[in-house]
């Protein structure tokens, strides 16, 4: 069935299916964004155990998409898995440092003899929180702020500045997506909780603290939307040469109607999702949130991607940039991963049956206690 | 210069990741099933004794699983971040089975991780029970596909090289998935982590029986572990002849070095036990060993099933050995020269539209693409590995596997015929061959990867192109954050765990 598609048809698929993965982690993080929550929500240890290990059982997945995310774009678009993470050396390595951090504080937080003490673990989870988004956020945006590389004849990467990534943080423009981000993480976190975690008083701290972050993520979210609908893109023609385009990103949206309506659709969906949580303390909010961020973030993707633009353009040398037809794989393996794509639906039922199970019964104080069940 | 330091510090990087990241697979390959095999009989027996040794093994795994995960992170992504020229030269086969193992094998992995450790009251014992067994399966079925990954590496197959994109493109997927080197790295590796499972736990529950603590669960693990440890440990040996029988087929180099054969003979013998003498150069007279002991006919067995066979050495190698159809490195080389200016003149035709140049380059390229890589050499003796490394490395492995097969068979023993209790020195010996599980593991990787050197794919990319160009700076530091980072981790990893196994079984979790 897939061979039948034509080679541009599996790079469009292969985009597409990047940039659901790419929507379905920026969900997930919303297990980053309750970690930013764990010194200003809680009141007492108990209710911080309760943040903890009601994340504690998600956490795992997000970053097992994380790891997904690079191995799908090592087998469909191994130019840019190649070209940005040799090349943003750093910011890649920053982000990764701020996931091994992760990995462990769940567990080793409470657990006697831990070496660096709870409050380093907990700090762990708060880097990982903050940092980790930000300098993700920042990464993502070089998609449409650019990065100065070349590619040699073998298409091997050169970078063309010593910081090796990390000139992405001096370009002011890129920290609108990376603090849109941020909050975007602690709206989700609030939602998530108020689901999670049955604690009346908790319930009203939390409506709280979504009203100022909603305040904080629109002002961010906007401006970024501002800014990449007036900014030029980069466009490639039949022949694959690259050029600079005014307004290219709002032209890809008036071209390509069904992903406007998915952005407006998924932002609609976000913004219900809010004021189910702040107005009515609604335990299913998050689910609707979910729906609006894969949305919008799934669109946001396309547009990068697809109609002829460019989504790693380089600035030192214009036609070095990555397009989805000069980076990916071959046709033949294109396909045969598509096959493979084909499970992700079954995967994507079995994780909802777990959560649906484990969940039925929301945690609270009385669950904090019973020695008989392993806690974080 | 600054290049060279580069790919220096790119090797010591992987090499330390890879190092620290393979200290807590294996045990998360093994007692994952050896907990699986713990609730099962739970489940059948309902003695909630058996709940109660699974759950304390469980708290133990977890410890393990966490780290384990974050080590293996940074593997993800460090093809692309410290080898992004391989990472494109190959990508378009070796990308494919580290997506494939995210989207099968990680995600059930940690999801049912999440049901095995805080389902025990919300889902029913059955789903419980399957969720441990999918935890066991996942992780398996990820060291499977990462094993195909590297397997790809030592042994190319299922691809073409295209000129016009500079890499190698992938052909047939079934030939890379089920090449006969991934599956028996499969086997032998996970095979690896099933022993290392079973001796940690029979280790350990040797330690209560010296404490004369939880003699119960003790023992009962024990004779779980030790059941499981005996038979992986059989099978073990058998998949690493097998490998070893792979290795001569498709990395004879590798092989020459593990036994530090340097004249290549008929009916070779398998050294036991032997001292390389320091002074041995290729080609030279000196005798190989200052000391050795030889088991007749068994390398040519080994490695060519059959008693005659001849085993090539490195000289043979290196200088060649027309005798036996061996071509030597020189000739590789200059095929190797010939296939690169075969490229250079592709793109070159390519560039101004000579249709009937390209056909011809690529023609010259194709017939001499598997000496590929020997292009970038320029002396024959950069094509031998660190002999004394891989040589004492597959030695320490292979001695190592015998005593667990004994260690065993022994501990079983002493628990069905005698008081195990009474016997220290066995309790002894199983809570000292804990480390050594992990030190044979360890060996075995520098083996396979040691081994292979000067090549990241065989014949076809040497190490030195596959690096990003990085600048030695760059890469010194990062490494000095990873030793740093992850020896702390592992420090609170051990303080942790060794806390946890003495509050016992009992001891809540
Ligand atoms: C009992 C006799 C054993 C033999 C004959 C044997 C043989 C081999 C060979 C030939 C290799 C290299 C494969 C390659 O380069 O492609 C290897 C690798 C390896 N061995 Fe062993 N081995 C034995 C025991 C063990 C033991 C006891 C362990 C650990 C508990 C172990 C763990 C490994 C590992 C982790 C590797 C690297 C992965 C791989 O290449 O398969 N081996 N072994």
């Amino acid at each position: 069935m897939f061979e039948l598609l034509s080679f541009l048809q599996l790079q469009q698929l292969w985009w597409m299916i990047v940039s659901l993965l790419a929507g379905l982690f920026v969900f997930l993080m919303f297990i980053q964004g309750g970690q930013t929550l764990l010194f200003s929500l809680p009141e007492n240890e108990v209710e911080k155990s309760m943040l903890i290990n009601s994340l504690g059982r998600k956490w795992e997945l997000g970053f097992t998409t994380l790891v997904l995310f690079g191995g799908a774009l090592f087998a469909a678009f191994p130019l840019f898995y190649a070209t940005s993470f040799g090349g943003a050396y750093w910011v890649w390595l920053a982000i990764l440092f701020c996931f091994i951090i992760q990995a462990v504080s769940y567990e080793y937080r409470k657990k006697e003899n831990n070496f660096l003490g709870q409050k380093t673990y907990e700090m762990f989870l708060y880097i990982n929180g903050s940092l980790g988004v930000i300098l993700l956020g920042v990464a993502l945006s070089t998609l449409f702020s650019g990065a100065s590389f070349h590619l040699d004849e073998n298409f091997f990467v050169q970078w063309d500045t010593n910081l090796r990534g990390l000139e992405a943080l001096f370009i002011p423009q890129n920290y609108l997506l990376a603090f849109s981000l941020f909050f975007l993480a602690r709206l989700s976190a609030g939602l998530y909780f108020l689901s999670n975690i049955n604690h009346a008083s908790l319930h009203v701290r939390i409506q709280k603290m979504l009203l100022k972050n909603t305040l904080l993520f629109l002002s961010f979210f906007l401006g970024f939307l501002a800014w990449i609908f007036t900014k030029e893109g980069f466009a490639y023609d039949a022949l694959g040469v690259v050029s600079i385009e005014a307004y290219k990103y709002l032209s890809n949206l008036l071209a390509l109607p069904v992903v406007a309506v998915m952005i407006l659709l998924g932002v609609v969906l976000v913004l219900v999702a809010l004021y189910l949580g702040i107005f009515k303390a609604n335990v299913h909010g998050i689910k609707v949130m979910g729906l609006g961020i894969v949305f919008a973030v799934m669109g946001i993707f396309l547009l990068l991607g697809l109609n002829n633009t460019a989504f790693y353009p380089s600035l030192s040398a214009l036609q070095s940039s990555l397009t989805i037809e000069n980076s990916s794989g071959s046709h033949y393996t294109l396909t045969a991963m598509s096959y493979v794509a084909l499970i992700i639906p079954f995967v994507l039922a079995y994780i909802t049956y777990a959560w649906y199970a484990m969940d039925k019964k929301s945690i609270d104080e009385a669950e904090m206690s019973d020695a008989s069940e392993h806690h974080y | 210069m600054s290049e060279l330091s580069s790919v220096d510090w790119s090797r010591a990087q992987f090499a330390l990741t890879a190092i620290y990241h393979f200290l807590f697979v294996p045990l998360t390959l093994g007692l994952s099933f050896i907990m699986a095999i713990m609730e099962s009989i739970y489940l059948k027996t309902g003695d909630a004794h058996w709940k109660k040794i699974t759950q304390f093994w469980m708290s133990l795994f977890a410890i393990n699983f966490a780290i384990g995960v974050a080590t293996g992170l940074i593997m993800e992504f460090e093809f692309g971040t410290n080898w992004a020229n391989y990472s494109w030269f190959v990508g378009d086969i070796f990308g494919a089975p580290l997506a494939i193992e995210g989207i099968l094998a990680f995600f059930m992995e940690s999801t049912f991780f999440a049901v095995m450790f805080f389902g025990w009251n919300k889902v029913s014992p059955k789903f419980h029970l399957l969720s441990t067994w999918l935890v066991a399966i996942g992780s398996n079925l990820s060291a499977f596909w990462i094993l195909v990954a590297n397997g790809w590496m030592q042994y190319p197959v299922g691809m073409y090289f295209n000129p016009a994109t500079a890499r190698n493109e992938m052909e047939n997927f079934f030939d890379v998935a089920l090449s006969p080197v991934a599956v028996i790295k499969f086997l032998h590796t996970v095979a690896s982590g099933y022993v290392i499972g079973a001796l940690f736990v029979v280790g350990i529950s040797a330690w209560f029986l010296l404490k004369k603590k939880e003699l119960l669960f003790a023992k009962r693990s024990m004779v779980v572990g030790a059941t499981f440890g005996l038979i992986t440990s059989l099978f073990l040996a058998f998949s690493g002849d097998e490998s070893a029988y792979q290795v001569t087929q498709h990395q004879p180099v590798k092989l020459a070095a593990m036994e530090g054969l340097y004249k290549g003979e008929s009916r070779a013998g398998l050294i036991a036990f032997g001292i390389l003498n320091p002074n041995k150069q290729l080609g030279d007279n000196e005798p190989e060993f200052l000391g050795d002991i030889e088991i007749p006919y068994m390398l040519s067995l080994l490695g060519h099933r059959h008693i005659d066979a001849f085993v090539a050495g490195l000289d043979d190698l290196v200088y060649g050995n027309p005798a036996h159809n061996i071509p030597s490195a020189s000739e590789r080389i200059a095929n190797g020269k010939i296939a690169l200016q075969a490229l250079s003149d592709f793109r070159d035709a390519k560039k101004i539209g000579d249709a009937t140049q390209m056909n011809e380059s690529e023609a010259i390229l194709q017939t001499h693409m598997k000496d590929f890589g020997y292009g970038y050499f320029e002396k024959p003796e950069q094509i031998v590995p660190p002999i004394a490394l891989t040589f004492y490395s597959f030695h320490i492995m292979v001695s190592l596997g015998m005593w667990f097969i004994a260690l065993f068979a022994l501990v079983l023993f002493f628990i069905f015929k005698r008081n195990i209790t009474h016997y220290p020195l066995v309790l002894y010996a199983a809570l000292w061959s804990i480390p050594l599980g992990y030190i044979a593991a360890e060996a075995g990787w520098i083996v396979a990867e040691v081994g292979r050197q000067p090549w990241a794919i065989q014949d076809l990319m040497p190490t030195h192109i596959a690096a990003t160009h990085l600048g030695g700076g760059n890469v010194a530091l990062s490494f000095t954050l990873f030793a740093i980072l992850f020896t702390v981790l592992l420090i609170a990893e051990i303080k942790i765990m060794l806390r946890q196994i003495s509050k016992g079984f009992e001891g809540g979790h």
